[in-house]
């Protein structure tokens, strides 16, 4: 980082749709619906908004050519500068990011983001859009699917800290566990880590319970500058740092146990943010969980766990909801659902009801000061971080 | 439907070559030291040409493995792939590449597991010469070395 911005800027109001298998809705309509709402609780009419930051990940879940495009009119974009955040699994965060440089930089006061996917669509099944992320020559004609890399990368990651796949699935029962307590969650339940082991096993060493769903879903915030802000939110939730990182494309030659993109982009947020002990400084997270073992990866990523440590933070409660550092109060992907894009934004909606005091039975207790969401996505090498505060 | 006519470009059209020829390919690059397969023209870190060509013996080490019981449209397989990272003696440790295991009994997870484990020396599996194409399906798999120890 050159130089720390000097314009602040503030959530000022978020929605959601709901989370769910197969939405009867567009895509479209999906966005309008979180878009108006998150324009409702900021006070805000769209022909206030100077700018659109829209994120929805791979075109193919869709079968649409450019279909940030295609989903602009759901989006409030029309006539207005847009654009398309797109970082794979890493878009929902990285559509905040984007966002906070159009406000940072001086350029708009008001800007609305928003992010979208309908993965339902794809047939036979949703995991053939990302089939072609994987190198045409020496990686296709193997025969890859998406959970290879996954799993690849857990066994990875355990075989080097001697991890048990009881610590990694209690993720699982975790964060579908908080979900009960989401009014839009998809895959919410009360389980136990017995249960999560009796899935069948997908790609061992992943069982379907550690995986999130197939997701239909959208999720919008509001974006305000200071003074804006200020005039219109009793409550503005302000943007404290953000980061972001990608790693290469030679997924194989990375060190699959640790995710250097993730502390790479985690460090230059908490260096915006002023942040020198997250342990200490961050009060409630929200890592990416698309995989039951990933949540714990990142967090290790995030410095909020020492490497290899992270499972065992979670066996002695430390994540709990009511725990000293709260992760996925939301449900998270596990619980709540990944739409993919609107799964990452989700994180930050989740952020800004807690910071609030909004969060029903879902708040944690301690009035939090600060949090940070994190994504991830691509090829296992994108790490999107934002941190956001009261103050 | 498209279809692309991709070129495999300066590095892996060698590499490929190399496979054909029943060698595994690697290059250099003095300024960070590595040396990786697949090969590069130009190292990512340094962003400069690579500096050497090496010839790599056709073992190493399984960095990581899965067993893997779906297709990508999620239809079983009643026996499973064994995709792995493999990382191939003489490279730079952590720099593997994806391909699969063979040579293993059984089907279930835990005969699978019994018969692997990561860090276990591995040595190709080729195709017979004149079925080989210049493809990364030349090598068939990898399978542990037996009686091995390092
Ligand atoms: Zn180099």
């Amino acid at each position: 980082m050159k130089r720390k911005p000097q314009r602040r800027v503030a959530v000022i109001g978020a929605g959601m749709s709901l989370f769910m298998r197969r939405a009867l809705e567009t895509g479209k309509e999906l966005s309008y619906y979180a878009a108006s709402q998150a324009l409702e609780t900021a006070g805000v009419r769209l022909k206030e908004i100077q700018a659109v930051v829209m994120a929805t990940a791979p075109d193919a879940f869709d079968g649409v050519h450019m279909k940030g495009e295609w989903l602009l009119d759901g989006a409030g974009g029309v006539r207005k500068p847009y654009l398309r955040a797109y970082v794979g699994g890493g878009s929902g965060v990285f559509s905040i990011i984007s966002g906070w440089t159009l406000v940072a930089s001086g350029l708009f006061d008001l800007v609305l983001v928003v992010a979208e996917e309908k993965m339902s669509s794809c047939q036979p099944h949703p995991q053939g859009a990302f089939l072609t992320i994987f190198d045409h020559t020496i990686e296709r004609p193997l025969g890859p699917n998406l959970l290879w890399i996954f799993s690849l990368e857990q066994h990875r990651y355990m075989a080097t800290y001697g991890i048990r796949n009881e610590d990694i699935a209690l993720v699982s029962v975790k964060n579908k566990r908080n979900a009960l307590d989401h009014p839009v969650a998809q895959v919410a339940a009360s389980l136990t880590v017995k249960d999560v082991l009796a899935s069948e096993v997908v790609a061992w060493p992943v069982h379907r319970l550690m995986v999130s769903p197939i997701s239909d879903g959208a999720a919008a915030i509001v974006l305000a500058s200071e003074d804006v802000a200020r005039r219109l939110s009793d409550k503005p939730i302000w943007v404290q740092g953000v980061g972001w990182s990608l790693d290469t494309s030679y997924w194989g030659n990375r060190d699959l146990a640790y995710p250097r993109y993730v502390e790479r982009a985690a460090r230059m947020a908490y260096e915006m943010a002023g942040i020198s002990e997250p342990r200490r400084q961050i009060h409630v997270a929200e890592p990416y969980d698309p995989f039951a073992y990933k949540e714990l990866h990142h967090l290790e990523g995030l410095q909020l766990s020492d490497k290899g440590k992270a499972p065992e933070d979670l066996a002695r409660g430390r994540f709990e909801r009511t725990g000293e550092l709260p992760t996925c109060p939301s449900g998270g992907l596990m619980g709540v659902g990944n739409p993919i894009a609107a799964a990452g934004l989700m994180k930050l909606c989740e952020l800004f009801w807690q910071l609030r005091g909004e969060a029903g039975a879902r708040q944690v207790p301690g009035n939090p000061e600060r949090g940070l969401a994190q994504a991830w996505g691509d090829l296992m090498q994108v790490g999107t971080v934002a941190i956001l505060g009261v103050n | 439907m498209l279809e692309y006519g991709w070129d495999a470009g300066v590095a892996i059209s060698r590499f490929l070559d190399g496979l054909k020829a029943g060698k595994i390919l690697g290059v250099r690059c003095n300024v960070c030291g590595r040396t990786v397969t697949p090969p590069r023209a130009f190292c990512e870190l340094d962003f400069k040409p690579i500096d050497a060509w090496v010839e790599l013996p056709d073992t190493g080490t399984i960095n990581t493995y899965s067993i893997c019981y779906i297709t990508w449209d999620m239809k079983p397989l009643r026996k499973p792939q064994i995709p792995a990272v493999i990382e191939i003696d003489g490279t730079t440790p952590r720099a593997g590449f994806l391909h699969l295991i063979g040579g293993v009994k059984g089907s279930s997870v835990e005969s699978i597991r019994k018969q692997l484990r990561v860090g276990m020396p591995v040595r190709a599996v080729w195709r017979k010469p004149d079925q080989r194409e210049g493809a990364i399906t030349d090598i068939l798999h990898f399978e542990p070395v037996r009686g091995r120890r390092r």
